[in-house]
């Protein structure tokens, strides 16, 4: 293991109250706190990721240091009493900082599972932590391993497909009757604040435009504006239903206020291009039986609460199933990692140049049948001294590195490895790691 | 040579069946890499199917289309190269799983036929056979893909209607895809069929003397055109689309399977295959 430490430390969501994350936030941007968090004595490479839900620290650290003073009072400052940070931090080290960083990456450790904003904060945090010099060969490493686990968690599982609100129901039932939605209008009948969130979510997809009818015109033009849209008198409704899409009604009728039989003429106008009727009010607004009429859609609050619960379900299969792909690759990063250590190196550089020169041998011998047992034996042995003597140099210039426990064994192994082609220990089916396999797995658990 | 051609049918059968296969893997566990898999499947499909088809053409001497088995290889051969060419311009989420079902169905009535090579009946020796069964039977080919568009609407309508989302709700493309999909195909294949026919009466006219005799096979393609006439006449004017466009898509469907053997089957005439 190299003597060096991934360490990661910061405050969440899960830990902490928004009341102390609010305080702790970066409010002035990147490039300040990466310039001093550069100069804390003992950090080699560091890594900031300020989010609403999140302040992160990342960092590579000096053997032997205790530099974790330094990182919480870099956090915290004198904001807080010792023992109030205490229970909020969380500190990983290791292959957990690794499995921590890529749970985040994965969106697996968001407020919503799935969320795809995540990736691109943490992609923004890493512009600017490498333009302010302060990640090195191992995080930056690290980091474009976390994208493409991040990826790969996307194109594998569905987990981004099924985020979890009445809203984004709506959306998403949308999309299946309509397919793209740009040229498609939106009715709000009644001006509740559940519609204009849905109204909002739809407007956020690309819908066309948006009609608002109330019962009090004033409000209805209010909401109208808001969306860019056009109000319209409640007597219009019907007229109304020739020329839009998707209907959202929330008003506070005790009775329905759209029957049947007024829909149903109004699909001949309409070519039976399809209605989709979203009744978030209760009591409701809409008639059932309008599902009755052909290209007709309708849904209730309680079947998009339906809805939404099958996408909780669904998301949490897949959020299992990307948890895997997390733990898979927090593995292959921590063999790569070791890979890097100087031990294995000096092996497989001795295994290395032992077999080119049997390999010659082999090649040469045969075209020499007239030699003695004893010309053959001194034959053998010079090759291997030319083997030992070529190795001398590298193996003296990796073990220095590691005894007189200077920063840089890594970039030593690294250098190393390059220059002899050791393949690099990432791959599962790496010939220079025989040990690799499912079965290492259980183990690193 | 029949060495050949009986090695590329079986070629054929394994390659239809290993892209059924792997499609509906994708189907059901969503992997991209089965997709893949089962997309070149196809495409290896339709290229080893055209060989078997030229194959038998020079085996035969005569365009492989007048015996039972002839016909449904190629039924199953413009059903694939009319996926393929839609493919080529559109997406449609898991319409090969659905095509490559039928187009190994299909197979499989080919398998169960006869397919000793018939020699040619004098009234059909004509340069009049190619055009005339071809054009028909790629017609075929669209409108079987307006089934099977019409078979995922169905399925898809019902679990919105129903409120209920499950297996198919995540697997199949929007409604609108859909839909899309059968006016496309039913453009494509009312042109073809229309084409058929005209070609046919006229085939009938230079053999008979007459364009048209109501042999029963010819009256049920009028049906079937009278069928498909319907559905885009209404579709372009008043909006039949959706629910109602897929049940057509099927009737339709229905009455071409039925043209293809009820009618040599239960009816006789002109057209049946030589026996």
């Amino acid at each position: 293991m190299p003597p060096e430490r991934i360490l990661l430390l910061g405050v969440n969501h899960k830990t902490t109250p928004v009341a102390v994350r609010e305080k702790l936030a970066l409010s002035a941007g990147y490039p300040e706190p990466l310039t001093t968090l550069k100069g804390i004595a003992g950090v080699r490479e560091s890594y900031l990721l300020s989010t609403c839900n999140r302040v992160e620290l990342l960092l590579v650290v000096e053997p032997g240091e205790e530099v974790e003073g330094r990182l919480i009072a870099f956090l915290f400052g004198d904001r807080f009493p010792a023992e109030d940070y205490r229970r909020y931090l969380f500190l990983h080290s290791g292959r957990d900082a690794v499995h921590h960083l890529f749970m985040v990456a994965t969106s697996l450790d968001s407020m919503v599972v799935g969320e795809a904003q995540i990736l691109g904060q943490l992609k923004e945090a890493y512009r600017f932590a490498s333009r302010f010099g302060c990640t090195g060969p191992l995080l930056n490493k690290l980091l474009h391993k976390a994208f493409s686990v991040a990826k790969r968690v996307r194109t594998e599982t569905a987990i981004g497909s099924s985020a979890v609100s009445i809203s984004y129901a709506a959306v998403q039932l949308a999309k299946k009757i309509f397919g793209s939605l740009a040229d498609k209008k939106v009715l709000l009948i009644g001006a509740g604040e559940m519609a204009e969130l849905a109204a909002e979510h739809l407007v956020g997809q690309g819908v066309g435009g948006v009609v608002v009818a109330n019962r009090t015109l004033s409000r209805a033009v209010d909401l109208a504006r808001r969306f860019n849209g056009r109000a319209v008198s409640f007597e219009e409704l019907v007229t109304q239903l020739a020329e839009v899409d998707i209907i959202i009604s929330s008003t506070g009728a005790s009775e329905i206020i759209l029957f049947r039989d007024q829909v149903k003429p109004v699909m001949r106008a309409r070519m039976n291009r399809p209605l989709f009727f979203i009744d978030i009010a209760v009591p409701r607004d809409l008639d059932p039986q309008l599902l009755e009429i052909d290209n007709v859609y309708l849904y209730d609050i309680d079947d998009l609460s339906n809805v939404v619960e099958s996408n909780r379900a669904e998301r949490d299969r897949e959020a299992t199933k990307a948890a895997r792909i997390v733990d898979e690759e927090t593995l292959k990063f921590q063999r790569w990692y070791e890979g890097l250590a100087v031990t294995p190196t000096i092996q497989e550089l001795k295994t290395k140049i032992d077999a080119i020169g049997r390999a010659e041998l082999e090649r040469t011998l045969p075209r020499l049948p007239e030699l003695t047992e004893a010309e053959l034996q001194a034959l053998e042995k010079m090759v291997a001294a030319i083997g030992a003597k070529v190795l001398h140099d590298p193996l003296m210039f990796l073990k220095s590195a590691s005894c007189a426990g200077r920063d840089n064994s890594d970039l030593k192994v690294t250098t190393v490895r390059e220059l002899f082609g050791l393949t690099d220990g990432q791959e599962p089916a790496a010939p220079a790691a025989p040990a690799a396999g499912d079965g290492e797995c259980r183990h690193g658990d | 040579m029949p060495q050949l051609t009986s090695l590329l049918y079986q070629l054929v059968l394994a390659a239809s069946f290993a892209a059924m296969v792997a499609y509906l893997v994708y189907f059901v566990r969503q992997n991209n890499r089965a997709r893949n898999l089962g997309r070149f499947l196809l495409l290896l499909s339709g290229i080893l199917q055209t060989l078997y088809i030229l194959c038998r053409y020079v085996e035969a001497g005569h365009t492989p289309i007048t015996s039972q088995h002839e016909a449904v290889v190629f039924f199953a051969w413009s059903t694939s190269w009319a996926y393929l060419s839609f493919r080529w311009r559109y997406t449609v989420k898991n319409f090969g799983t659905f095509v490559a079902v039928l187009i190994v169905l299909l197979l499989l009535v080919s398998l169960l036929s006869e397919r000793h090579i018939v020699p040619l009946l004098p009234a059909l020796q004509s340069y009049w056979l190619p055009i005339h069964a071809g054009v028909s039977i790629i017609a075929y080919g669209f409108l079987s893909l307006a089934f099977c568009g019409g078979l995922m609407y169905l399925l898809l309508e019902r679990e919105l209607k129903s409120r209920r989302l499950g297996f198919f709700f995540s697997r199949l493309p929007s409604l609108e895809a859909l839909d899309q999909l059968n006016s496309h195909c039913l453009s494509a294949g009312f042109v073809f069929l229309t084409l058929g026919i005209v070609t046919g009466s006229v085939w009938a006219s230079q053999a008979w003397g007459a364009y048209w005799q109501w042999d029963p096979k010819e009256t049920w393609s009028l049906i079937t055109w009278a069928l498909y006439l319907v559905q885009i006449h209404q579709r372009f004017t008043v909006g039949w689309r959706g629910k109602r466009a897929a049940v057509m898509a099927i009737i339709g469907f229905a009455s071409i399977l039925f043209t293809l053997w009820g009618v040599g089957y239960l009816l006789g005439g002109l057209h049946g295959y030589a026996t």
